[in-house]
């Protein structure tokens, strides 16, 4: 096919898709006047009964908290296999080779990224807790939190102090905090049982509306989502690096 | 529509635009970090803080680091294919 075929050819279905995309947002019901129900009641809901200011991670995490333990569980899965993978593929060579990559190392890292790097790890992971802590009161939550503390992680890395990280992420503890993260969303999922109610029921005090231990079962599931996200985020750009820069471990 | 709704609508085809003629996969790497960057600021005008939270920590932190790592390891690969036959 020629060039000239190829670009009338990616032009003229650009075009098409680009007059159904105006067709369908011509469609949409105006911004703030939703369809059905669900999108007015879930808030209604979530503040009446669970005292939840942030409908988005009550959703979440209670009405439809049973999804999430399925998506948490992915995720953890997803970690569990890269790790799997990727060690797998450490040969015998992997220290030979690492030898070999320090060598081809380019220049130190800049003064500057260091001590940008440095500057923004605490404010970093303070936000990060932040945003894990309070997803029942304002946007946040679990995951978000727990990608920002993998990234402050990032940034440590980044900024050159691949001594610091070795000592800060010890990978049998992002093991174990993966593995924690995962087993209590579960272990809080079927408490519920115990008490003689459903699987994800609440069966925590509801507290007073706006304030941090707010919310029952919301506050707790997003801090172990938090968790389980963090480490395993963590463990993943760590294998991936590891394989990647060919560094020993041992 | 307000007027953050149309600077974000902007800026997303813009950055968009960018992020389909970058052709080195380095810079298209950073490029598609801004986009996200541009949907998180979207998606914020729009009323969706949390999708906008999201948003940020994956198109802003997870995919360009993986793309940076793939990148990394092709060419540790391609330098030892190029040494070996050299030798």
């Amino acid at each position: 096919m020629s060039r000239r075929t190829r670009v009338v050819l990616g032009l003229a279905s650009l075009a098409a898709l680009g007059g159904l995309l105006v067709w369908a947002v011509g469609g949409l019901p105006d911004l703030g006047h939703p369809r059905g129900p669900y999108a007015v009641l879930a808030p209604k809901i979530m503040l009446r009964e669970r005292h939840v200011t942030n409908t988005v991670t009550g959703v979440t995490f209670d009405l439809r908290g049973f999804d999430t333990l399925g998506e948490e569980l992915i995720l953890y899965v997803a970690a569990l296999g890269a790790a799997v993978l990727l060690r797998a593929q450490r040969s015998d060579r992997a220290a030979e080779q690492a030898a070999e990559a320090e060598e081809r190392r380019g220049p130190g890292t800049a003064d500057a990224l260091r001590a940008l790097g440095a500057i923004l790890v605490g404010p970093v992971v303070l936000l990060g807790v932040y945003v894990v802590v309070h997803g029942a009161l304002t946007p946040g939550g679990g995951f978000q939190g727990g990608v920002l503390l993998a990234g402050a992680l990032l940034l440590v890395y980044a900024a050159g102090q691949s001594a610091a990280v070795q000592r800060v992420r010890p990978v049998s503890l992002v093991e174990v905090a993966d593995a924690l993260g995962a087993a209590s969303y579960v272990l809080i999922a079927i408490s519920g049982l115990v008490f003689g109610v459903a699987v994800m029921d609440n069966v925590l005090p509801l507290g007073t509306t706006g304030s941090l231990l707010s919310g029952g079962f919301v506050p707790v599931l997003s801090i172990a989502v938090g968790v389980e996200v963090t480490a395993a985020v963590t463990l993943i750009l760590t294998e991936l690096a590891d394989q990647t820069l060919l560094r020993g471990r041992d | 529509m307000s007027a953050l709704q149309t600077v974000g609508l902007l800026a997303v085809a813009v950055a968009g635009t960018a992020t389909v003629l970058t052709r080195d996969p380095l810079r298209q790497a950073l490029s598609s970090g801004v986009l996200g960057l541009a949907l998180a600021v979207l998606f914020l005008a729009f009323g969706a803080p949390d999708v906008a939270l999201s948003q940020i920590v994956v198109a802003g932190v997870a995919v360009p680091v993986m793309v940076l790592l793939a990148l990394a390891k092709i060419r540790t690969t391609e330098r030892a294919a190029e040494r070996e036959e050299d030798a």
